[in-house]
């Protein structure tokens, strides 16, 4: 190992695709789980990785609307696709989670509650989008607010090691050029990775952004980043952001939508929305959850179980003898009004990240950038047709 | 985020589907709390529910809660005897602005349930009432007998310096009082509209022509404060499921200035 070079503090690096095995080694030496994309089930998924072997190099995926495949690259990329149905948002924010369980003392009618311990696993993320890193921005600002913050979030976020990929191809559903969220990543990651193949040549150009990165860069075999290397990396970064397969305008958006909260257009989406929840299920930025409450069989101990919600579902606005958004339209509004207006009221940021996982997941094809398009067209039309006063 | 165990000392049946539960902590406890905030109670096993702070804000060892069956965990709630034990998270949410309307003449305005997270506030503006001007207390209830805390709104309407209305939507005989729907009352209740600040509680449809007959006599929404409800599960803006508009009910709300919501507030299905 090169560990005498010199690591300059705003210079870059270059990893060679040989080399690379052995970042999975400083991370595991420093007791991080590497997490990172692999191909499952005919996607690819977020889960753990044992090796480089693992990454899905190779594959690429194509995506439009209601549409996804996995398709061969000509090259062995390893990270030459773009995002999949899964987000980090599963690892720091766990699906199904027990909050704490309760046992009652004997005849006793009292009973005595046991929180769950706080999770002490350091997760690394191998591969993280420029807008992914957005989304985990968003996440914070929900997760860690002034006053309540959620401990099993914060535990995991605290710990997590984040190795952002840029991309250098954009999909067919992206749109991080109009939600300013890439795709090269700016800043909050440990290590940022760009990948670039060059002929025979295949490396990656590495950015430290932060002590914690320039550590395990000591471990893994490197060295200074030629400026042609690093203008390479910047190519490609700038060739994504001109293959962005989706545009949203986002001026003046939060008041468009909340003036335009009886559009018609909401009926009419409302005929092709299934209801089904996936937009809320793949999207990095939801953060909706219910709990269930549920005891033995002999009622002496209980648990409450914590799981991802949706505001897609009936019962999710359940308010004694019914549910107050009945219509599918009127919750296909709360969660685009959500996601790109009351957002900005609540959290101060957009809840989207212009992933376009939301359009690419949905079995029927709504396109969120579509939605809006209609919306903004006829700016201030109502249910009746005519435009409001 | 976890509940303390409360025990229930005291179960008072209010009415048909209601009733009061007084709870003391298991362990000496304080629990300040301001009027109109609310807790999570968990009934072992079966839920948790977000319910009103109904006490007198000066008793903080001791928790009062009214609750009316509709569920199952209220319905659990209901049917908890004493020395039951309860889980309670809390409190939660804003209060009625209660120091603000210091100086002010007080219309508070509740319809059925609603009365319940108005009672703290009344309590404290009787505990310091040379501060306020008139004070009244306009009260709706659907029938004779869903009239909450009745001994105790006799027992008001004795006072010289509070003006206490009741009305049902429909009697029966034996009731001689006012019939009709809250907002009828309105008209009829002596204060200063230019001075006064208003507290209303009850169904949506309620609250909304409220805010209109209170307007109609002067009261600036701006002046008028209404306490919402939504499906709650953390009670602290994690969950999703309180959210209204821009709001989360849970910790902008429940008590919400009228003029800060209107917008949402004219929406259906919000």
């Amino acid at each position: 190992m090169r560990l005498d070079l010199d690591l300059r503090a705003t210079g870059q690096h270059v990893i060679d695709r040989g080399d690379f095995h052995v970042l999975f080694k400083a991370l595991r030496r420093r007791g991080y789980q590497v997490v990172g994309p692999r191909v499952r089930d005919g996607a690819i998924v977020y889960d753990a990785l044992d090796s480089v072997d693992d990454l899905p190099q190779g594959w690429t995926d194509e995506q439009d609307a209601g549409h996804y495949r996995l398709k061969r690259r000509e090259d062995p990329a390893l990270f030459g696709y773009v995002v999949g149905p899964h987000s980090w948002k599963k690892f720091l924010f766990p699906p199904h989670l027990r909050l704490w369980r309760a046992r009652r003392n004997g005849d006793d009618p009292g009973f005595e509650v046991q929180p769950e311990p706080l999770p002490d696993t350091k997760y690394a993320f191998l591969g993280v989008r420029s807008c992914e890193l957005h989304a985990l921005f968003v996440q914070d600002r929900v997760f860690l607010g002034e006053k309540h913050a959620d401990p099993v979030y914060k535990a995991l976020r605290e710990r997590a090691f984040l190795v952002a990929v840029n991309c250098t191809q954009a999909g067919g559903t992206c749109f991080c050029v109009s939600m300013r969220t890439g795709p090269k990543a700016q800043g909050g990651f440990d290590l940022a990775l760009t990948e670039v193949l060059d002929g025979e040549r295949h490396y990656f150009v590495v950015e430290v952004g932060s002590e914690r990165g320039r550590e395990v860069l000591q471990d893994v075999p490197h060295r200074e980043a030629s400026p042609q290397e690093v203008a390479q990396a910047e190519e490609r970064v700038k060739q994504a952001e001109g293959q962005m397969g989706r545009t949203l305008d986002t001026r003046g958006i939060k008041e468009l939508l909340y003036r335009n909260l009886e559009h018609p257009r909401w009926d009419e989406v409302a005929q092709r929305c299934l209801s089904c929840a996936n937009c809320t299920m793949v999207c990095p930025t939801c953060f909706c959850s219910t709990v269930e409450d549920v005891t033995d069989l002999k009622g002496e101990t209980a648990e409450r179980v914590r799981r991802w919600d949706s505001c897609f579902s009936l019962e999710f606005s359940y308010l004694h003898g019914g549910s107050l958004r009945r219509s599918v339209k009127s919750r296909y509004r709360q969660w685009m009004t959500h996601k790109l207006a009351t957002w900005i009221d609540q959290f101060g940021t957009s809840g989207c990240v212009g992933c376009g996982r939301c359009i690419t997941w949905c079995p029927v094809g709504i396109d969120i950038t579509e939605e809006l398009r209609a919306i903004r067209e006829s700016d201030g039309l109502t249910r009746g047709g005519g435009e409001e006063a | 985020m976890v509940p303390r165990p409360w025990r229930v000392v005291r179960v008072r049946r209010e009415t048909h589907d209601t009733k009061t539960l007084e709870l003391e902590p298991t362990e000496p406890l304080s629990f300040p709390f301001q009027p109109g905030q609310f807790n999570m109670l968990y009934v072992f096993g079966i839920g948790e529910v977000p319910i009103s702070i109904s006490g007198d804000p000066q008793e903080p060892h001791r928790l009062v809660h009214t609750v009316r069956a509709v569920g199952a965990v209220t319905r659990a709630l209901c049917s908890l005897k004493r020395g039951d034990v309860v889980g309670v998270r809390g409190p939660f949410g804003s209060a009625w602005p209660v120091e603000e309307a210091e100086g002010h003449d007080v219309v508070i305005v509740a319809g059925g349930i609603g009365l319940a997270p108005l009672r703290p506030a009344l309590h404290h503006v009787l505990a310091n009432r040379g501060k306020y001007g008139n004070v009244v207390l306009l009260y709706g209830a659907r029938t004779p007998r869903d009239l909450l805390y009745r001994k105790e709104l006799e027992r008001w309407r004795g006072r010289f310096d509070l003006q206490v209305e009741v009305t049902v939507d429909s009697a029966g005989e034996g009731w001689y009082g006012h019939v009709g729907v809250v907002t009828t009352l309105i008209p009829r209740a002596d204060f200063d509209p230019a001075e006064t600040v208003a507290w209303v509680c009850g169904p949506e449809i309620m609250m909304r022509f409220t805010v209109q007959a209170l307007r109609e006599r002067g009261v600036s929404p701006e002046d008028v404060y209404i306490s919402m409800e939504r499906n709650m599960k953390c009670a602290v803006g994690f969950c999703g499921h309180c959210q209204f508009g821009p709001e989360f009910v849970c910790k902008d709300g429940p008590v919400f200035r009228f003029a800060e919501i209107e917008r949402f507030f004219r929406v259906r299905e919000v």
